[in-house]
């Protein structure tokens, strides 16, 4: 028997009981469709949140000084009198240098005291260069942020955060007015317009100075944090080698440096956000179940109906795989048919989802059409099993005296 | 050549068992024409199910043309049955979504002939049958008579050397009846034994050999001389 047949005299068997086969068709359909809508709202959903990290920069790499991975390594550097060599902004400049990267920029922070007139304030005094405010993405409130310029040179020049502006000027406009920082004094060149928390970090209660004059203040020569960007969203993998290996050459042949990615947090919440996903399609999966269980009902039904057929295709000579096969398929043309269905319905309804809601990107992954689909020809195919081997099994006489 | 000797088929119904073929022997040879008379539970519907392979004796050997297949498995029976036998039904058994032509290929679909080769072997066999006019009908759509022709071009498309009929003409009126057992006497003509179970004497006189069975057993076994 030809497989074309074996399919052909399928479909003629459920064509015979339209409305049987529809509502079976419907519900395999809604079973699918539910796999390829809910994965639909938990992929739009992970997009939603990984674009929303990437807008704050994938392409982010933070150097600090300290191997974090050697568990340890800071308990036994204590113990034989190490410590972890300091980064350096003559480090900064060399990541500069790199062709992988747009923007670099250290990072030094300390606790200070601000003072104008009779006010004084505790703030925390940030020490950095220009592309910080496009890295971080900070937008400006009055006037202009650090100029560009040598990274050695220690102007005497602040940019406020909001609060600071508003609690040492009040409605005052601080623009050019000279602040007393420590023991030093600087020229206010703009304040920040107000950013709330970012990282745990309240950039409003910070005073921002040139990062070799924050370096006067504290009297170091070392950086605390070197912020880059790399030149390539894919790229930064090769990036973060590249840094690694530019301060290892640099610190002796000393692999002394952290960096992290962002992409590290991106993919935690892209598995989290995947992990929500599957469970999801599971539980719609289930429906594709109860679906295989009313296949077999119509099977076992379409078996007692058809027996005197399966007696006389005996007769003619038909095998007992082959009638095996001939239901089997019946229930695997459902299972099928219905899966298409419900594809069909699900990118209808995610089309729908999309207009009504264009700030999230809904979407049905690939795997999830696929495997509901998978899911449920698995599930006609099992649930089939049982009613084709009654029907395979039943005795040529006693199905023929059957009308 | 169908060869039955010392058959039984025995029945368990409930404590008893009930010896529908009781140490039947008989001989069937190619081209003959044979009635199957007697009352109802006499086993001549058990004899034609085991002469033709849908049922298998509890004892005895059936030796069909020549090989022993009282003792085959499912599928080796299926094979023989679509090799040697036809079957023509009381009811005639048609599957009611196929057409006539369907039908009668439904045999050649099974064996997996090509489509083309089928389809033209089907219309003439229908042919053959007076339907060439109701290929496309289906079986509703057909007169008793009819479906009664699409039932016997359907047991002779794949050339069988026996034709077992069982009460072919029980739901026939006289007329399509009469008809109906023109078109099987025409076969054997051709060729082809004929087994009619019958418990019409008008129906089962047509025969050249008639047997006779009574409580599963052969009570009458008259062959009319040539003529």
């Amino acid at each position: 028997m030809k497989p074309f047949d074996v399919a052909r005299m399928s479909l003629q068997a459920l064509e015979r009981y339209p409305l049987r086969t529809s509502m079976l068709l419907l519900a395999i359909a809604i079973g699918v469709a539910a796999v390829v809508l809910l994965t639909a709202v938990g992929e739009g959903a992970r997009r939603y949140v990984t674009d929303q990290f990437s807008a704050l920069g994938t392409q982010l790499l933070i150097v600090l000084p300290g191997r974090a991975e050697t568990a340890g390594g800071g308990i036994q550097g204590l113990l034989v009198g190490e410590t972890a060599r300091e980064l350096t902004l003559d480090d900064t400049l060399a990541i500069a240098r790199s062709s992988r990267v747009t923007q670099v920029t250290p990072l030094v922070l300390g606790a200070g005291t601000v003072s104008w007139g009779a006010r004084e304030r505790d703030i925390t005094v940030l020490g950095t260069s220009a592309p910080m405010l496009a890295i971080q993405h900070w937008l400006m409130g009055t006037g202009r942020f650090l100029p560009p310029g040598d990274l050695e040179v220690a102007e005497p020049v602040c940019v406020l955060g909001a609060t600071v502006a508003r609690e040492l000027f009040a409605s005052r406009s601080p623009l050019g007015e000279w602040l007393r920082i420590g023991e030093t004094r600087c020229r206010v060149l703009g304040t920040l317009a107000e950013q709330g928390l970012a990282g745990g970090f309240n950039v409003d209660e910070t005073v921002i100075m040139p990062v070799a004059s924050a370096q006067q203040i504290f009297n170091t020569s070392a950086v605390f944090r070197i912020l880059v960007e790399a030149s390539d969203r894919n790229g930064v993998q090769a990036t973060r080698r590249e840094i690694i290996a530019i301060i290892k050459a640099r610190h002796a042949g000393e692999e002394d440096i952290t960096v992290i990615t962002q992409d590290a947090l991106v993919a935690t919440f892209d598995t989290i956000f995947n992990m929500i996903t599957a469970g999801l399609a599971a539980i719609a999966a289930i429906s594709l179940v109860v679906a295989g269980v009313l296949i077999m009902n119509v099977m076992l039904v379409a078996v007692s109906q058809r027996t005197a057929e399966i007696g006389l295709l005996k007769a003619v000579g038909a095998r007992n795989a082959q009638i095996l096969a001939l239901f089997l398929t019946e229930a695997a043309c459902l299972s099928l048919l219905g899966a298409v269905a419900g594809i069909a319905i699900g990118a209808a309804g995610v089309w729908l989802m999309r207009a009504a809601f264009p700030v999230l990107d809904f979407a049905a992954p690939a795997w999830a059409s696929l495997s509901a689909v998978g899911v449920a020809i698995a599930s006609g195919l099992v649930f089939g099993i049982l009613p084709a081997r009654r029907a395979a099994a039943l005795d040529p006489v006693n199905a023929l005296m059957q009308r | 050549m169908m060869e039955l000797s010392g058959i039984c088929r025995e029945y368990a119904v409930g404590d008893e068992t009930v010896h529908a073929l009781d140490h039947v022997s008989l001989a069937i040879h190619p081209a003959e024409y044979v009635s199957i008379m007697g009352p109802s539970g006499s086993g001549k519907s058990t004899l034609l199910n085991v002469l033709g392979l849908l049922d298998r004796p509890t004892a005895g050997t059936y030796r069909l043309k020549g090989e022993d297949v009282s003792r085959l498995d499912d599928d080796s029976l299926a094979a023989h049955r679509q090799q040697h036998i036809g079957f023509v039904f009381q009811f005639f058994h048609l599957i009611p979504r196929l057409t006539a032509l369907e039908n009668v290929e439904l045999p050649l679909v099974l064996t997996g002939a090509a489509p083309r080769a089928r389809r033209e072997r089907a219309a003439q066999i229908l042919e053959s049958v007076g339907l060439k006019a109701r290929l496309d009908h289906r079986p509703d759509q057909l007169s008793g008579g009819e479906r009664q022709r699409v039932a016997i071009g359907r047991a002779i498309v794949m050339q069988p050397s026996f034709l077992l009929a069982d009460e072919p003409t029980g739901n026939l009126d006289t007329k399509s009846g009469g008809e109906i057992m023109q078109l099987l006497e025409e076969l054997n003509r051709s060729g082809i034994a004929l087994l009619i179970v019958t418990h019409d004497p008008a129906i089962g006189g047509r025969a050249r050999r008639h047997l006779s069975l009574r409580d599963g057993k052969i009570v009458g076994d008259v062959s009319e001389a040539a003529a």
